[in-house]
């Protein structure tokens, strides 16, 4: 058996070229309509809407998605879940196009569409035929503005995002532990504030406060439209320019600064105790610069962090936790660093057997520690760089996930050139930042630590951690 | 980061992987995909899509014979099974096998099925033969070593402790049994603490000796590599396995309707669920159920169900209905998490759409809109990535259904005339289903 490992940064040298490529040559053409060939296509119509075309030839499919720069942390305060309350009213029609005409001319086609909303965007997408493409930005661009939203409307689906948090939140233990550490890791941004919205506020949330959201985020200067599939950028480009083109600039919207947080100074703890639970577990999290906020180099060196401690069965928390020591089930790390602000790390595990989760947490942060202390080796930095430059590869297979990755990107503050150089830039990351980064962020004396208990557990004596 | 949307199909799992099954017609517009059908010497087959746009190669492999094989009092043996592929093979324990997989690029998973055993490989194209020496140890020569298989085992039963208390394990562990009582379709796939802690590596040799074989293998490969080059590769990988397998024969069953099923808890929401006897996807009826389905519950944003129980009256946030079909037993299922106090509302309002398909069946509008998305979302729902259409081609091949199956299909739909749904609607919807209610009793709380 032969064992050939490819350099990482070769890898990614080459990927990177081949996107870049593409793209220098249409920036320098995009003064006049393009013909596209091109890889990825970048532009901005005349009302300030920008667009990416991600050309996929594989399938007469394509997909098209609309995101605005408005989540859940660019709510007033008082009116929780008004963004994603808003992304459902999206599809209560418009006055040239009522209730259900959007859905059922998508269905006709075959056509897949859905919805979400997250704390930095909201975003609408409808894969479809290429033929279809244009009837489904005229009808895109038409809710964008002409939004009808009667009076009748607002009590019936009020009650399914009632319900949707009933059945996704409040059903669901973990969901619950994970909304209060949110709510308790971040002091002052509103990421404290979940995306769904807090139950009492949810209920009051009224026709008008949707349509204020509607008005003030909802145009084509705060938008991102992105195109991924069997077209061209040229087809793009006209049929945009057609559609989209046709809406009005809205008025210049602020830069995007919400509060800040202050400086952390202490270790918090969150405890949920629950019937529903027998097994325990726990996680820690800390807040983390995200792309946009990051120095230069540590949002990559944070990725790679995560990978290393805890991205999967080769991580040195499963492997030493789970394989080793034996005393959990599971454990891992993950850190989210596609955000408009600092976002958040976190390392979890539950115990197994026997171990106990105070075990299992002396033993995550054990693992913590040892980076922190030593370092990474080498040879793991250059496994994980692999394994991040090939999920970049694998990513290409699938057409909507190409969209949700460039859509998520511009939307929280990164641009197209930005993603296609990512994996240069992880594959010149070392060591020596990799452990520069967990000493500088995962402090331990700045961190929420979370335990989701059974209930017996809580009530002999184990609440006091 | 959380995120929130309009239909969570994470919530409706179950119905949705059903309904990438079914939801299978044509592929619109230009250049149809080819299949090849390729043949190796050794008498290996697979399904061959060639495509080099992106430098991956995806196969997809099932072995027939899934947790139904599973000895009695041994449940859980297969599931148990397909979590140690990767965790040691030939002469390398786990730790080296783990280790020259992640060098070599690749992704590799095994699962099981009810009916099958299920395997997947991802690799960059110019890292497969290394890629492809180690699946064909995975799947030839799995050690089954005492020291993993104890700490998978402990990891699964982990997982079966760690549910034990949540309402909605309970609830699917009781429908299974209502439904199918003695028969293999009534176990759970992971099997009981007690039934894992007597599975030895003997015992999963001996399975895996039973079911992996050449002669109820499919196989599907999509991506960058031409038919020659593979045929060499599928007699790497597969050449060395027996010709036949030695498959415990499962009886036919059909799941037991006109019975109530409770499991009283205080939850947020109200768990909801309907079987009706189900249809073959080989009876002549199946297509004209598949479109009534689809119009009844089956299409999100636009069924009936929907539309009466989300959009009119805002009762639920999921609600759907899908034909669940297996090897051996067939049934319509109806799903939703309703809103408590509203829960015998939304029973009745399902209830009563159910009568109104069965006694007057479905507009030619309601077909006409039906037919176009089913056969329309083929592509979009079934070919969107390399790894989709792999998938796709092996359950084509499982059921036997040709490599023509997919132009026929779209025949097979647009014959079908609302007389033949309005018959499809009576024969599964006139009985009497089984129901089950998950939360506080409906009695209490009536809207």
């Amino acid at each position: 058996m032969t064992r050939a490992v490819i350099h990482p940064c070769f890898r990614a040298f080459a990927l990177t070229m081949l996107a870049l490529q593409a793209f220098m040559t249409w920036e320098a053409a995009a003064a006049e309509a393009p013909r596209g060939e091109s890889e990825i296509g970048n532009f901005v119509l005349s009302n300030g809407m920008e667009v990416v075309v991600i050309p996929d030839h594989r399938a007469p499919t394509v997909t098209q998605m609309v995101w605005y720069k408005a989540g859940n942390a660019d709510e007033p305060s008082g009116k929780s879940g008004i963004a994603h309350f808003l992304e459902h009213l999206m599809f209560k029609g418009t006055k040239k196009h009522p209730a259900g005409e959007f859905d059922a001319r998508i269905a006709e086609i075959g056509g897949e569409e859905n919805a979400f909303t997250s704390s930095d965007y909201t975003a609408f997408y409808q894969t479809v035929t290429p033929e279809a493409l244009e009837t489904m930005m005229e009808f895109e661009a038409d809710r964008m503005r002409h939004l009808v939203l009667k009076d009748a409307v607002i009590v019936p689906e009020r009650d399914v995002i009632l319900q949707e948090r009933r059945s996704r939140v409040e059903d669901n233990p973990e969901e619950l532990l994970e909304e209060e550490m949110r709510a308790t890791l971040y002091q002052n941004h509103p990421y404290r504030v979940p995306v769904i919205g807090w139950m009492h506020e949810m209920e009051q949330l009224s026709r008008g406060d949707a349509v204020a959201f509607y008005d003030r985020y909802y145009v084509p200067n705060n938008a991102i439209l992105v195109v991924a599939g069997d077209v061209d950028t040229g087809t793009v480009w006209w049929l945009a320019n057609k559609t989209y083109g046709a809406v009005p600039r809205g008025q210049d919207l602020p830069e995007r600064v919400r509060p800040q947080e202050p400086e952390q100074n202490t270790k918090r703890t969150v405890v949920l105790t629950d019937p529903r639970v027998t097994v325990p577990s726990f996680r820690k999290s800390w807040v983390a610069p995200s792309y946009r906020t990051t120095e230069p180099g540590e949002a990559e060196a944070l990725d790679l962090l995560s990978e290393i401690l805890g991205g999967g069965t080769r991580s040195r928390i499963y492997q030493e936790l789970v394989v080793k020591q034996g005393i959990a089930s599971s454990g891992g790390a993950y850190f989210q660093g596609r955000s408009l602000d600092p976002s958040s790390f976190t390392i979890y595990g539950s115990p197994r057997g026997d171990a106990t989760i105070k075990a299992v947490e002396d033993a995550l942060d054990a693992e913590v520690r040892k980076i922190i202390e030593a370092g990474v080796t080498d040879v793991e930095l250059a496994k994980a760089k692999n394994r991040l430059v090939r999920s970049m590869i694998f990513a290409r297979d699938s057409q909507r996930g190409m969209a949700n990755i460039y859509g998520e990107a511009l939307a929280t503050g990164s641009t197209v050139y930005d993603v296609q150089v990512w994996p240069l830039k992880v594959c010149t990351v070392t060591a020596t930042e990799v452990q520069a980064v967990a000493r500088k962020y995962l402090n331990p004396d700045r961190s929420v630590a979370g335990y989701l208990l059974p209930r017996e557990t809580a009530t002999s004596g184990d609440k006091s951690r | 980061m959380t995120m929130f949307n309009r239909l969570s199909f994470g919530a409706a799992r179950p119905l949705v992987a059903v309904l990438a099954l079914l939801g299978l017609a044509a592929v619109p517009g230009r250049a149809a995909m080819a299949i090849q059908e390729v043949e190796t010497s050794g008498g290996i087959k697979a399904w061959l899509v060639e495509d080099y746009s992106v430098p991956i190669v995806t196969v997809r492999f099932a072995f027939r014979g899934g947790s139904t094989q599973d000895p009695s009092g041994k449940e859980g043996l297969a599931n148990l099974m397909t979590a140690l592929f990767d965790e040691g093979a030939g002469d390398l324990d786990s730790e080296a096998f783990q280790e020259r997989l992640d060098d070599a690029g690749a992704e590799m998973r095994f699962g099981a099925g009810r009916d099958a055993v299920y395997g997947f490989m991802r690799v960059l194209a110019d890292q497969k033969d290394d890629a492809f020496d180690l699946l064909r140890l995975a799947v030839e020569q799995p050690r089954f070593d005492q020291a993993p298989m104890d700490r998978i085992r402990a990891q699964i039963v982990s997982g079966i402790i760690a549910e034990a208390k949540d309402p909605n394990t309970a609830a699917q562990v009781a429908w299974r049994k209502a439904l199918y009582g003695d028969h293999p379709y009534s176990r759970r796939d992971e099997g009981t603490e007690q039934t894992l802690a007597t599975a030895t590596t003997s015992d999963l040799k001996a399975l895996h000796k039973r079911l992996f074989a050449r002669g109820n293998l499919a196989i599907a490969v999509t991506g960058a590599i031409d038919a020659g080059a593979l045929k060499h590769d599928l007699n790497r990988i597969f050449g060395g396995l027996p010709a036949e397998p030695s498959i415990m024969p499962v009886a036919e069953t059909a799941p037991r309707l006109a019975q109530e099923i409770r499991i009283p808890y205080d939850l947020p929401q109200t768990g909801l669920r309907l079987a009706y006897p189900g249809i073959s996807d080989k009876d002549p009826q199946f297509f004209a159920a598949h479109l009534m389905n689809h119009i009844l519950g089956g299409g999100a944003f636009t069924s009936r169900l929907w539309n009466e129980v989300r959009e009119k009256r805002g009762l639920a946030y999921h609600i759907g209905s899908a034909l669940v079909n297996n090897d051996h037993a067939s049934a319509l299922v109806i799903a939703t998490g309703a809103r408590p106090d509203r829960a015998a509302e939304t029973l009745s309002l399902i209830r009563a759409e159910v009568r109104r398909i069965a006694e007057k069946g479905v507009s030619e509008d309601e077909l006409d809109a039906a037919k176009k998305k089913v056969i329309g979302g083929y592509a979009i729902d079934n070919l969107n990535s390399s790894s989709a259409i792999a998938d796709t081609l092996v359950k084509i091949q499982m059921e036997d259904l040709g490599i023509d199956y997919i132009e026929r299909r779209k025949q097979l739909i647009q014959a079908v005339t609302v007389e033949d749904v309005r018959s499809a609607a009576k024969r599964l919807l006139s009985a009497d289903p089984a129901v089950m209610i998950v939360g506080p009793p409906l009695e209490d709380r009536k809207g």
